[in-house]
């Protein structure tokens, strides 16, 4: 068998062992391939314009669940993040004309200094008392932003700056990929080592300590790492609009969040991707197109199509249906198809 | 200048006070951080509006059914809605942030986002060391301060009282010595509830009335309960004061006040948090993990 073939029949076999196996992780592959070819089918450039911001905001939400879903650290100021990278993004911009591949990264790494900024002050507190102070950080700064319109164009913001691409269909094939490679990243930050203790944080924080685990350095990485993402995510956000405003720090998108990923189902990281591409396209483009009307209800109409579904699916769309299609194995805890008798990999009974 | 920052301060800070022991209640008894609870307060406020403008009733009695309704949709949505999901405690927080914009987007179907303004209870004016005061907001801080006392008596003096306080310390124990637990949540919910409706019917015709209205207090309140430490009904009592009066300083006082007033309050508390993390009045629960 020549080489070529050899390392075809290999991949052949991951994709058949790793992906295959698990109706979610085909989902997944599906889903992903759906979305590549997209273009090809349609290239109206409202259906793409909802679609990268759907991209931009499932990263975003992402970004929510490492923090919050899985280190416990129920975030309600997320905003900060999105709204700290998308100014520093459009200011460096503006001001010193630098390319969008590196004001979107520097707007990260800002974004991470607000994650420590955050993060610091808030290891003190737990619960629902680090929940309401960062509600506080992106109104405080939202204020601030507001009372100096000199350097951010108050109010109106600062608009104007380098779009990501001048072609809608090139800036779709730039945030659709990113949205996968960092969501994959993500998952398998939050599937390591390092996930599993923010797990056991979330779970319970003495006995981590306990157990002989910096849980301070741990939920600072956490703060950091989810201001990093969420920082992309401001600003490909600020540059696919051109420009970022107060609205990216507001109270309004910091709940919308949270909305997006226990609606998908947190602890999951895919579940809040989920949650963004099904309740963002909902909104935008089903309700408005098809409402016609009732257009003024499309809001009343989500809110009621969340609370529904979160009576029946209290833990998430997502994880309910997970728990439906796959088993996980009592012996060695890897996840089988609900269908299957025995597990897998060790051959043990499932129940 | 100084004798409006008072009165201002004063009113501002009695509403707050009004919401956050509202909130603070049901958090204390049930454990539930019910974002919907200032969207109530202004259901209240329009349900006012709408009885006494459109419908046409005199204004004490569409208060009263206006609170009396409020109540009733808090209490029913408790009970069918958030009971319900109450063991997630992140999908608690957003089925209340979903009857929020269920209640906002309701409103503004019916009403539109235009500014309304409700007429005032008693009219006129009352001089009190030679400063003009609204007797509407005489009115509002003689409402406040009683509701305040006798949530007070009502908790520290009457049976049903002391169940609220035991359920709150220790819900099991609480249910191991006889006490009816889920209906004691319901009864709090209720009083809950009616607080915000209350409050709501003191401001309403002191403040123009807007769909979106529900979110500065919601902030001032979560800031005003951390303050002064939840559960803590003085401590609520005191951080509403401090914050109301800041925020009303900074709107009168600063450059740009009002848009840094938010950006002040909620800088105060974080700064007491930080060097005292469980509030002014909080206690720590240790074993509470």
């Amino acid at each position: 068998m020549s080489i070529p073939a050899a390392y075809a029949m290999r991949i052949y076999k991951l994709f058949r062992g790793e992906i295959l196996v698990l109706p979610g992780r085909t989902v997944v592959v599906l889903f992903c391939l759906v979305l590549l070819v997209l273009p090809a089918v349609t290239s109206q450039p409202f259906t793409l314009r909802v679609l990268i911001l759907a991209s931009i905001f499932a990263i975003f939400a992402a970004s929510w669940d490492l923090l919050s879903g899985f280190t416990g650290q129920v975030n309600f100021g997320h905003a900060l993040f999105f709204g700290v990278a998308a100014y520093m993004a459009a200011l460096l911009n503006m001001n010193l004309g630098l390319a969008p591949w590196a004001t979107i990264p520097i707007g990260a790494l800002a974004a991470v200094v607000a994650g420590l900024a955050i993060g610091v002050p808030c290891l003190r507190l737990r619960g629902v008392y680090l929940s309401f102070a960062t509600l506080a950080f992106p109104l405080i700064l939202a204020g601030v932003v507001l009372a100096i319109p000199s350097i951010t164009g108050g109010e109106l913001g600062v608009y104007g700056i380098d779009p990501l691409s001048k072609s809608r269909v090139v800036t779709y094939y730039i945030t659709i990929p990113s949205m996968m490679v960092l969501g994959f990243i993500m998952w398998k930050i939050a599937d390591s080592k390092t996930g599993l203790i923010f797990h056991a944080i979330r779970e319970d924080e003495v006995t981590a300590r306990a157990s002989g685990i910096n849980t301070t350095r741990y939920k600072l990485l956490a703060f950091c790492l989810s201001g990093f993402f969420a920082g992309i995510a401001g600003g490909l956000y600020a540059h696919f609009l051109m420009g970022a405003g107060p609205s990216t720090l507001e109270l309004a998108l910091s709940f919308q969040v949270i909305i997006w990923a226990v609606f998908g189902g947190i602890a999951t990281i895919y579940g809040p991707i989920a949650g963004v591409f099904i309740l963002y396209p909902l909104t935008e483009f089903v309700l408005t197109r098809y409402l016609g009307e009732l257009q003024e209800a499309r809001m009343l109409i989500l809110a009621f199509i969340v609370l529904l579904v979160l009576l029946f699916m209290p833990q998430g769309i997502t994880t309910w249906l997970r728990d439906r299609t796959e088993k996980v194995c009592p012996r060695c805890k890897l996840r089988n198809v609900a269908t299957r008798k025995t597990c897998r990999v060790c051959m043990a009974e499932l129940d | 200048m100084a004798e409006s920052i008072i009165v201002n301060g004063l009113v501002t800070s009695g509403v707050y006070a009004l919401l956050a022991v509202g909130f603070s209640l049901i958090f204390g008894v049930a454990r539930i951080v019910n974002l919907a609870h200032t969207a109530f307060y202004m259901l209240a406020a329009y349900l006012i509006y709408s009885l006494a403008i459109t419908v046409g009733l005199n204004l004490p009695l569409s208060i009263v059914l206006a609170i009396a309704i409020v109540t009733t949709v808090g209490t029913i949505s408790y009970k069918f809605i958030i009971a319900r999901v109450r063991q997630h405690e992140a999908t608690t927080l957003i089925v209340t942030i979903a009857l929020a914009i269920i209640i906002q987007e309701a409103i503004l179907m019916g009403f539109g986002g235009d500014p309304r303004s409700v007429p005032k209870l008693i009219s006129g004016a009352t001089e009190i060391f030679g400063v003009a005061v609204l007797n509407q907001q005489l009115l509002t801080l003689g409402v406040v301060l009683l509701l305040l006392l006798g949530t007070w008596a009502f908790l520290m003096k009457t049976r049903l009282g002391v169940a609220i306080r035991a359920t709150a310390q220790d819900r099991e124990v609480a249910n191991l010595m006889g006490m009816d637990v889920p209906r004691i949540e319901m009864v709090t919910m209720a009083i809950s509830v009616a607080f915000a409706a209350i409050a709501g019917a003191l401001i309403a015709p002191l403040f123009v009335l807007t769909p979106g209205m529900w979110m500065h207090p919601l902030v001032m309140i979560l800031a005003v309960v951390v303050l002064g430490g939840l559960g803590s009904i003085k401590g609520s009592f005191v951080a509403a004061f401090i914050l109301g009066f800041a925020e009303t300083l900074v709107v009168f006082l600063a450059p740009s006040g009002a848009f840094l007033r938010t950006s002040v309050a909620l800088t105060i508390m974080l700064v007491v948090i930080l060097i005292r993390p469980q509030g002014l009045f909080g206690i720590v629960f240790e074993e509470e993990r």
